[in-house]
């Protein structure tokens, strides 16, 4: 068994390089896929591990992407006069612009989205139960609405970034990737973080949190920082997005509550809430789902999803992983250990 | 040395008085005990030490700090610690997993906390499981075990956490009767070995009066009587009081 | 930034403009309390979160503009809307909410979530995404200096049913059997269960009763107002807002608190422009909740 799980890492890591190649066709679709699966592992941190249900961390999203374009902008010109001559004028980004803006601009991104979310939690994680999701998704859907009347961001109309420099199936690999190394190392790093004591504080917050208080927990910090950790990977996702979209605006696009602001939620629920592996099986379960039925539903898309939601939470909410769990506890560790005899003295 | 001081404190829900003028101290590195009826106030009394409920008067003190106008974490986090009546476990944890969450995170900035659990923690969760006779049943779930065995894990994982001092709500209460020996000499154990203060409500008059180095007696709200064990089982209110006479 | 201080500024130099702000936000504030009123209910008596609570007042509005369009008088549309609703909402009890009682808050707030993305979706297929209203053709009020403070009667005569109606569900609750019922069993379920109350029954009725009051608020609101598929969140965020700042069971705080907020958006949309509303109605969450949270840290409590 030991020896099978590095092997087991190797060949999905070779998966993950290669895909592009093997479906050629699907290089956008996949990176949506990445997409989903860092924004579903992500929302896991607070509402599987932690048990507080955010309706709202496409906030992050949203301000990861106008955070990265307005650094990029900001670096080759004046952010109120390029947003103002949207669609006309001659702004032009050499290479170097481009990827520097980027670079430096994701990396606000994902700081200043956690430093949102840290503020935001500090008001918010005071909160127990229903007015955590209300606020959340409250905040969301408020800042939508700020940002699109927002004129120096371009307001309504959103913003336009510059294409990418280059080979256009060239930058689809290069998004891909980009997504791609995000989502492993966030996956390398929740698999470190899910084995520290602070993992374990932040179960116990879930399980019981008044018992946690009991026990002496900062839970109050702990909630912040996980939900910042949460946002920092959100914003910098948002960011990238931002580029691969090229063109985005404020509702539709960056802060698309009801879009992906609850995918997320309910690609974690189908995979199962909690787990390391259930929010990826989820995504990619829901994207596949999603992908393939989409244009069969001819305009009843969203009802369709409002419906899969409502079945998801009602009759299947511990999902995959959950399902799991219940008919094999063996897998999980369930066992009765008797004291090997070696270590084994009087218990009085 | 008076590590917990309870002075004049009052509290009532609506008209009903739970707590009237009780004055209680608590001696660092002891056994004390808070016996009385059904009704009298005990648990009144421990929740508003430990910080679940604001108190009309008085002054509660910590170490010679003030603590009645903290919040439970607070207060938590100076090193005071309970356990509930009704036992509050993470039941859809296993045993190992309950005493890994209870090391004392108030001594602990984020970065150690953001730290692998050490061999020695683990070392130290199943002593402490063994401590309290729950070793064969670490990798179950909690949850899945009787109301006896919880409350041992609750108690484990109160040890764990390495309180200063820990109040205990009616501990043997639930307890399978031929458990409770073992129980008290355990809490013993606690109090002389890991040098744990601690403060116990206890119904067992038996239990207690083994215990404790002193012991208050509650009735309707008020402090009836205050002494050593000989000088409780010894005065008539605190025998009248539980018998229901006046 | 300058437009917001002459904003301002308008509301020192004529008081006038304040009195017409109150008078518009307490007449569309008492219809945010006959929401809010309904998710108290519910609420209270079955702990579930209603997050489809806006839905069902536009899809109420929307049955009594359909109704009109068909040539019936828009005052029929007010109990068109109230019956049809109370029957959406009784299938909406039996599908989904009877299966979400008994689970953790989340499970409810989830469930209603997906249900009010439904029930937008499905509006926005009918009826298009257009803001839509029912001119009932009455002439406006004016009094105050010059005229300026207008009120038009199609709002008055709204604001008066809103009020008749929630009177009438202040003497049903209090009166009747299933009333009773219904407050026993928001006291205690498991006791009304031992006494014989079919606790099914009562959420059944709760549940419905609570789509068919959001229901007649949305009929009302079509007549003074404009209604389009997507408002209906914004409407569940109020009436979470009053709901938080009354408390539950305390109906003269939950028509103060809708009246206070009715107000308060008006200002805000006064202030900072007409663009805000909906973050105005968040600012209002979040400030409400703040001082909730500073009322609990005095108790020793946290808010759940």
């Amino acid at each position: 068994m030991a020896i099978l799980r590095p092997v087991f890492y190797l060949a999905l890591l070779a998966l993950i390089i290669a895909a592009p190649f093997i479906f050629p066709d699907f290089r956008t679709q996949l990176a949506t896929l990445w997409v989903f699966i860092i924004l579903s592992m992500t929302w896991d941190m607070t509402g599987g591990q932690m048990g507080y249900n955010s309706l709202g961390n496409i906030l992050f999203f949203g301000a990861g992407m106008y955070i990265a374009a307005v650094v990029t902008i900001a670096l080759a010109y004046d952010v109120g006069e390029y947003t103002n001559a949207f669609g006309g004028g001659t702004y032009k980004f050499t290479t170097t612009q481009y990827f520097l803006g980027m670079g430096l601009g994701l990396v606000f991104a994902g700081l200043l989205s956690a430093a949102i979310a840290w503020l935001m939690g500090y008001l918010l994680f005071q909160f127990r139960g229903p007015y955590f999701a209300i606020g959340t998704l409250g905040a969301a859907i408020a800042a939508g609405e700020l940002v699109s009347n927002w004129e120096w961001v371009g307001g309504g109309q959103g913003i336009a970034l510059p294409v990418y420099p280059g080979d256009f199936d060239v930058g689809k690999l290069f998004f891909y990737y980009l997504f791609a190394a995000t989502g492993v190392i966030l996956f390398i790093f929740l698999r470190w973080l899910y084995g520290t004591r602070f993992a374990g504080a932040i179960n116990a917050i879930r399980d019981d949190e008044e018992k946690a208080e009991a026990m002496g927990l900062h839970t109050l910090r702990y909630k912040q920082v996980t939900w910042a950790i949460s946002a920092f990977f959100v914003g910098i996702v948002g960011g990238i997005s931002g580029f691969q979209n090229i063109h985005f605006e404020p509702l539709e696009t960056a802060f698309q509550t009801i879009n992906l602001g609850i995918f997320m939620v309910v690609c974690v629920l189908l995979g199962g809430k909690g787990t390391l592996w259930g929010p990826i099986i989820g995504a990619i379960l829901f994207h596949v789902i999603k992908e393939v039925t989409w244009n069969y539903l001819l305009g009843w898309q969203w009802v369709a999803l409002g419906a899969l939601i409502v079945i998801t939470v009602v009759y299947f909410q511990d999902g995959l992983m959950g399902w799991l769990a219940r008919v094999k506890p063996e897998w999980f560790g369930e066992r009765v250990q008797k004291k090997p005899d070696l270590i084994a003295e009087p218990a009085e | 040395m008076k590590i917990i001081e309870v002075h004049d404190v009052s509290k009532s829900y609506g008209g009903v008085k739970a707590n009237t003028d009780i004055s209680i101290d608590v001696e660092k590195g002891g056994i004390t005990g808070l016996i009385g009826p059904n009704g009298s106030g005990k648990t009144t009394l421990f929740n508003s030490i430990v910080g679940y409920h604001p108190i009309d008067k008085g002054s509660i003190r910590f170490e010679g700090n003030e603590i009645s106008k903290l919040p439970v974490q607070q207060i938590a986090r100076l090193g005071l610690l309970r356990t509930f009546q009704q036992t509050r476990i993470y039941g859809d944890m296993n045993c190992v997993q309950n005493m890994l969450i209870s090391l004392p995170h108030r001594k602990m900035t984020l970065r150690e906390a953001l730290t692998t659990n050490t061999r020695a923690d683990h070392e130290r969760a199943e002593h402490l499981l063994d401590f309290v006779g729950l070793y064969e049943k670490r990798y179950l779930r909690s949850g899945s075990l009787s109301f006896g065995q919880q409350k041992l894990l609750e108690f484990a994982m109160a040890l764990m956490n390495e309180p200063t001092v820990l109040l205990l709500d009616e501990p043997t209460a639930g307890i399978n009767p031929t458990l409770i020996n073992g129980l008290i000499e355990r809490l013993k154990r606690a109090n002389s070995e890991f040098g744990i203060t601690l403060f116990i409500i206890e119904h067992n008059m038996r239990v207690i009066m083994n215990m404790a180095d002193r012991i208050y007696c509650l009735a309707h709200g008020e402090l009836l009587a205050a002494g050593t064990p000989e000088q409780i089982q010894g005065d008539q209110r605190v025998v009248d009081a539980y018998l229901g006479a006046h | 930034m300058d437009q917001i201080i002459s904003n301002i500024g308008l509301l020192f130099e004529f008081p006038v403009v304040n009195l017409k702000i109150l008078i518009d936000g307490i007449m569309i504030g008492a219809l945010f309390a006959l929401a809010a009123y309904g998710l108290a209910l519910v609420w209270g008596v079955m702990n579930v979160k209603n997050l489809a609570q806006g839905d069902f007042v536009i899809a109420g509005g929307y049955v009594a503009w359909s109704l009109t369009n068909i040539g019936i008088h828009p005052f029929l549309g007010i109990p068109a809307a109230f019956i049809v609703m109370w029957g959406i909402g009784w299938i909406t009890y039996k599908l989904v909410i009877k299966r979400v009682i008994e689970r953790d808050l989340f499970t409810s707030l989830l469930a209603t979530f997906g249900l009010a993305i439904m029930f937008a979706q499905i509006m926005n297929l009918m009826f298009g995404s257009d803001t839509q209203s029912i001119d009932l053709g009455y002439d406006t009020l004016h009094f105050g200096p010059g005229g300026f403070v207008d009120v038009p009667i199609s709002k008055l005569i709204g604001v008066i049913v809103a009020l008749s109606l929630a009177f009438g569900v202040i003497i049903f609750m209090k009166r009747s059997r299933m009333g009773q019922a219904i407050r026993a069993t928001a006291q205690d379920a498991r006791a009304a269960r031992v006494l014989g109350i079919d606790t099914d029954k009562v959420y059944a009725f709760t549940f419905s009763l609570n789509s068919a009051i959001c229901g007649a608020a949305g009929a009302i609101i079509v007549m003074a107002w404009v209604i389009q598929p997507f408002y209906g969140i914004t409407y569940s965020i109020r009436a979470f807002v009053i709901v938080t700042a009354a408390g539950l069971g305390n109906l003269p705080g939950v028509i103060a608190a809708g009246l206070g907020i009715g107000a308060m958006e008006q200002y805000g949309a006064h202030i900072f422009g007409i663009g805000y509303q909906q973050a105005i109605a968040v600012l209002l969450l979040l400030i409400v909740l703040f001082f909730r949270l500073l009322q609990q840290r005095r108790k020793r409590q946290v808010l759940q």
